[in-house]
């Protein structure tokens, strides 16, 4: 059964929000920015509570942002919905 | 905003009116405990140093017990010496004279445990007395030195409680109040984004220096604090780099510009927000910060920590659900909503707001209401002799 997940937006710059629920493939995620704003994202892999969700497509090389601050960058392409972990995404140091 | 506090003769406001009982070193904490068991109002600040260290950490302790007398919650002192520590009974005497008409001292190897005791009950009784003539009036929230701390951290102290206190950090600051963070640690991978935002370059380097002679220190014993950083079990609960879980620590000193960095137990020298180099740990980072003149911390916790202070209030911030329900008896102000129903960070941080004005007007802290509040010590860095 397909289900809504919620996710957070921490500051206007990310492109990152992070999961207040866990969500399945399929599933949709309901993400809450802090200035009212709401957008609904499709999963594209299984996300758990707490992990990271792409709001837009990311390129290679691009930087992503949390708390408004750079926390690496992707070391491939991530789609929109996909799940940004270790996998894609790496240190700056 | 305002509060109602008590007006000391340095001009500082306390947000409680304690007589503090101070063993110069552990040797004398027996008498000042008994001392403070036996009269109301009266709160001890048991620890274990000194004596027997070196230079430079003979110095930090004598600066954390002149803190600890001068910090505006206190309204009078009773000194309880050994008689033979290292550390100058006399001159942390002289120091804290200078901020409070009330202190007094027993020397143990002069009187022996129970003649200290009864003399000590003597006076401390004559001192909370005293005490009862301070009346609360009303001040400005610009009077307040507020910590800022994390403890018993899980993954919703980056998405809600840490953020949350940040936002009402940004708000203390821009009201003129003064907020001290800390914890160098934690800051291990996000040094470079603090160091941005110094008010100075000296002050940016600064941030820098503390940083890396800590992560130097360490590694000369061996461990490599940012090699093995994400751990395992950070990276199962969704924290990819270093940047990003040093950044879920200190989102909670929010997004002002940082005055300085302080010296461990040292008090900011005007308004605004300051960076204390301290250790993680809670009995040891929270005296540095009240030592340093703070009426109050804001401490944040995801799984729950418990912990109080002596002689300030520790106003606990959760947004675990499970947490706050589990442990309600611990946790003044539930930001769990951020979670279950999506409340704004902004709406999270005024219901921290309202708390501070209340608390600091004399409402007691969940750790006040049970006591949990009688464990400190005093941070030293090298080592006992």
């Amino acid at each position: 059964m397909r289900k809504t997940g919620k996710a957070i937006v921490l500051h206007e710059k990310d492109n990152v929000a992070t999961m207040l629920s866990d969500v399945n493939i399929g599933d949709e995620i309901k993400v809450v920015f802090q200035k009212k704003k709401k957008l609904i994202i499709k999963a594209l892999n299984n996300i758990p509570f707490g992990h990271k969700v792409a709001l837009k497509d990311i390129c290679e090389g691009e930087q992503i942002f949390k708390y408004g601050e750079i926390i690496g960058v992707a070391i491939k392409k991530i789609h929109k919905g996909e799940h940004v972990h270790i996998q894609n995404l790496k240190s700056t140091f | 905003m305002e509060f109602l506090g008590f007006e000391r003769e340095d001009g500082e406001v306390g947000v409680r009116n304690y007589i503090a009982v101070i063993p110069t070193v552990g040797c004398a904490n027996e008498v000042a405990e008994e001392i403070t068991q036996r009269v109301s109002g009266c709160k001890a600040l048991l620890h274990h140093q000194g004596c027997c260290h070196i230079p430079s950490d003979l110095e930090t302790v004598e600066r954390v017990l002149i803190g600890w007398g001068r910090n505006p919650n206190v309204s009078a002192v009773l000194l309880i010496s050994l008689g033979c520590e290292n550390v100058s009974v006399d001159r942390i005497y002289k120091e804290i004279s200078k901020f409070r008409r009330h202190v007094e001292k027993i020397v143990i190897q002069e009187n022996g445990y129970r003649k200290s005791v009864d003399n000590g009950v003597k006076i401390a009784r004559k001192l909370v007395e005293s005490a009862k003539e301070s009346k609360r009036e009303s001040f400005d929230l610009s009077k307040l030195i507020i910590g800022v701390k994390c403890g018993a951290s899980d993954t919703t102290s980056g998405i809600a409680s840490n953020p949350a206190v940040g936002k009402a950090v940004d708000k203390i600051i821009d009201m003129g109040g003064t907020v001290v963070f800390g914890e160098i640690t934690e800051v291990i991978g996000a040094e470079h984004i603090l160091a941005k935002r110094a008010v100075s370059k000296e002050v940016s380097e600064k941030i820098l220096d503390v940083v890396q002679e800590l992560e130097m220190k360490v590694k000369s014993l061996g461990i490599d604090l940012r090699g093995c950083n994400p751990t395992l079990g950070n990276i199962k609960g969704g924290l990819s780099t270093i940047e990003e879980k040093s950044l879920g620590a200190i989102v909670k000193s929010g997004s002002s510009k940082i005055k300085d960095v302080l010296k461990y137990g040292e008090k900011p020298a005007g308004n605004g927000l300051y960076m204390m180099t301290s250790p993680g740990r809670e009995i040891e980072f929270l005296t540095g910060l009240i030592a340093g003149g703070a009426q109050m911390i804001l401490f944040s916790t995801g799984i729950g920590a418990p912990q109080g202070y002596p002689i300030a209030p520790v106003i606990k911030i959760c947004g675990n659900p499970k947490t706050c329900s589990t442990l309600y008896e611990h946790i003044d102000v539930d930001v769990s909503e951020i979670i279950t129903k999506g409340i704004s960070l902004d709406e999270a941080s005024e219901r921290i707001l309202e708390k501070i004005i209340r608390v600091a007007s004399g409402e007691k802290t969940k750790a006040e209401l049970i006591g949990y509040d009688r464990t400190v010590d005093i941070y030293i860095r090298g080592m006992v002799l």
